[in-house]
């Protein structure tokens, strides 16, 4: 079972982007499972979601304590929330930002996980040059179909527009696309380094 | 069609294919998006006829939910927490008029503090309510429950709640296999209600009555209960049969063919267990995990338990009880289900949840202290052999002990 916890602010469609994978990993004919953990969200508040993907029925329910991928929507998080909690060392994560992560204050916890599997993707830049909305979710999840391989950016892009329509999906499909090649690129380099 | 989609959704689409006639709730948290779902089906046209009531309180909404059902209508709503509280007394009427309304609650624990988040203390309230109580495994069976739910209301008379667990279920997205209208109308004919309320031919019902005939009221809907145990699994199979998938019955069958200690749990909770279960098994050390669907109402000394077991050791996975309890509702209900007394189980709790981890080792160890082993769980079997008749009503308390 692959685990993925997704990080965000109420607003930036933590909760959608965990159903958009989900919904991906189904269209690849596997079991998947995404739920949020529910408060009283507020815009702005930290905000959690889980998505989890098998090739057998999912039974547990419990929140993803040990995630095998992270998804970071909001860098500010980094340093108020414990995101890296329970991370293993073979984890994936994805930051969306333009910085680098030793200066947002990660640098301990990345320097336990594998430099490759470490990556950042500018996306709320990428979902407002093609949405003119600040909204990543759907942009990370293409970064996140080149980092990680779960799913194909085509099952991504269709999740999408199954959810989307229009310019709205229209828009949030080439941004995931520029992030699926912008994170293709820097994991190439970083591999090749 | 199979589809990815959030457990709510799927229950309105489930209900949707049902064909009610009324529907009317009032929001809450986390029921809210069911009938979000249903509202936007009925306005889009996609439901008709149907007619969707706005009410202005939980108590309105079961209150219509009664006068369209008397009036002969397929009537549903959907609460959560301390809505169901608020409509208490119209679900107590409900059951007593057996009105074969189905309602959906979305499980979530009763203030105070305010909690939104699951456990079943708000079903658990309206036990004895009349009402039988499926409860849902996964978003699947949430859907397929509800569809066998008017089938068994219809049946039977009697009002029927679908639990699912609020968030855990209700907000989480998976695989569910929705069946077509086509397959559902064949499944579910059309309400032909016995008696309806009519402006033309006017009668009263639920109207005051002395305490003899408030007892064989109360006596002919205890024996409909009973007959539910024979009806559910009735409308389980048919279902199995016509959809091709087993979702519903009262229990569910253990996955292990080793007899072990039986542990009965409702919801989810089943089958993280079961899933803890499975992994112990692995290791051979068989156990096994049986399931109440329905959860026990009232019946006295005369309750058939859901899930009877014979001697030995019943544990019971459960969502918090409230405090002072001396156990969870169920838990009590089916100790008192055990008969004779000398075969009696002993009770254990099991806390079971977030942060309420399994005992799983502390619980063998204690088990083996008190040499408990070899416990089978047999399927739930309505007492054929008892007489339908006075027998059935409770003993004098001398005779049936604590």
């Amino acid at each position: 079972m692959f685990q993925v916890r997704i990080h965000g602010r109420g607003g930036q469609g933590v909760v959608t982007a965990a159903e958009l994978l989900s919904i991906a990993a189904f269209l690849e004919g596997r079991h998947a499972q995404a739920f949020p953990t529910f408060g009283s969200e507020r815009t702005g508040a930290p905000v959690v979601a889980f998505c989890r993907i098998d090739d057998r029925p999912i039974r547990v329910r419990e929140p993803v304590a040990r995630p095998d991928a992270l998804i970071v929507q909001d860098a500010t998080l980094l340093r108020a929330v414990n995101v890296f909690d329970g991370l293993g060392p073979d984890a994936y994560v994805l930051v969306n930002t333009t910085r680098d992560l030793r200066e947002l204050g990660a640098a301990e916890a990345v320097a336990t996980l594998r430099p490759e599997r470490v990556r950042t993707v500018p996306a709320t830049a990428l979902a407002r040059e093609h949405l003119g909305r600040p909204v990543p979710n759907a942009v990370l999840l293409g970064g996140f179909a080149a980092l990680t391989g779960l799913v194909s950016l085509e099952s991504v892009c269709a999740a999408i527009r199954q959810r989307f329509a229009g310019r709205v999906a229209d828009g949030n499909v080439a941004a995931a696309e520029r992030a699926y090649a912008y994170v293709s690129a820097t994991t190439k380099e970083a591999i090749d380094a | 069609m199979l589809k990815q989609t959030e457990g709510s959704q799927a229950v309105a689409e489930a209900v949707a294919l049902c064909r009610p006639e009324v529907i009317c709730a009032y929001p809450i948290s986390p029921q809210t998006h069911i009938v979000e779902g249903l509202s936007r089906l009925v306005k889009s046209g996609a439901l008709a006829p149907c007619e969707y009531v706005n009410v202005e309180s939980e108590f309105a909404a079961m209150s219509v939910a009664i006068g369209a059902s008397a009036a002969g209508a397929r009537a549903y709503t959907a609460t959560s927490s301390q809505g169901l509280l608020y409509m208490t007394e119209a679900v107590y009427n409900a059951g007593g008029l057996g009105l074969p309304i189905v309602m959906t609650v979305a499980n979530r624990a009763l203030g105070a503090p305010i909690n939104i988040w699951n456990d079943h203390s708000d079903a658990m309230s309206q036990r004895d309510s009349g009402w039988l109580q499926l409860y849902a495994e996964d978003n699947q069976e949430a859907a397929d429950l509800h569809i066998q739910a008017f089938r068994i209301a219809e049946e039977l008379s009697l009002p029927v709640m679908v639990c699912m667990d609020g968030f855990v279920l209700t907000h989480a997205y998976e695989r569910v296999d929705l069946p077509s209208l086509r397959q559902v109308d064949a499944f579910l004919p059309p309400h032909t209600p016995s008696q309806v309320l009519d402006p033309d031919d006017p009668v009263s019902i639920g109207a005051m009555v002395g305490p003899e005939a408030f007892t064989e009221v109360r006596y002919l809907a205890h024996l409909r209960h009973l007959r539910a145990l024979e009806v559910i699994p009735k409308v389980a199979a048919e279902f199995a049969a016509a959809f091709g998938r087993d979702s519903g019955g009262l229990v569910r069958r253990p996955r292990f063919g080793r007899a072990g200690p039986a542990v009965p749990a409702r919801r989810r909770g089943d089958r993280d267990r079961r899933d803890g279960l499975g992994a112990r098994h692995a290791q051979g050390r068989g156990r096994r995990a049986a399931r109440a669907r329905r959860a026990r109402r009232r019946a006295g000394d005369h309750h058939v338990p859901a899930v009877p077991v014979r001697r030995g050791t019943a544990g019971t996975a459960r969502r918090p009880a409230r405090g002072g309890a001396r156990a969870h509702p169920r838990r009590r209900g089916r100790r008192r289900g055990h008969r004779p007394r000398a075969r009696r189980p002993r009770r254990r709790g099991a806390g079971a949840g977030r942060g309420r981890a399994v005992p799983a080792d502390r619980d063998r160890r204690a088990r083996r202290a008190a040499g408990h082993h070899g416990v089978a769980a047999r399927h739930a079997r309505p007492r054929r052999d008892r007489p339908a008749g006075p027998a059935h009503l409770p003993r004098p308390a001398a005779a049936g002990g604590r």
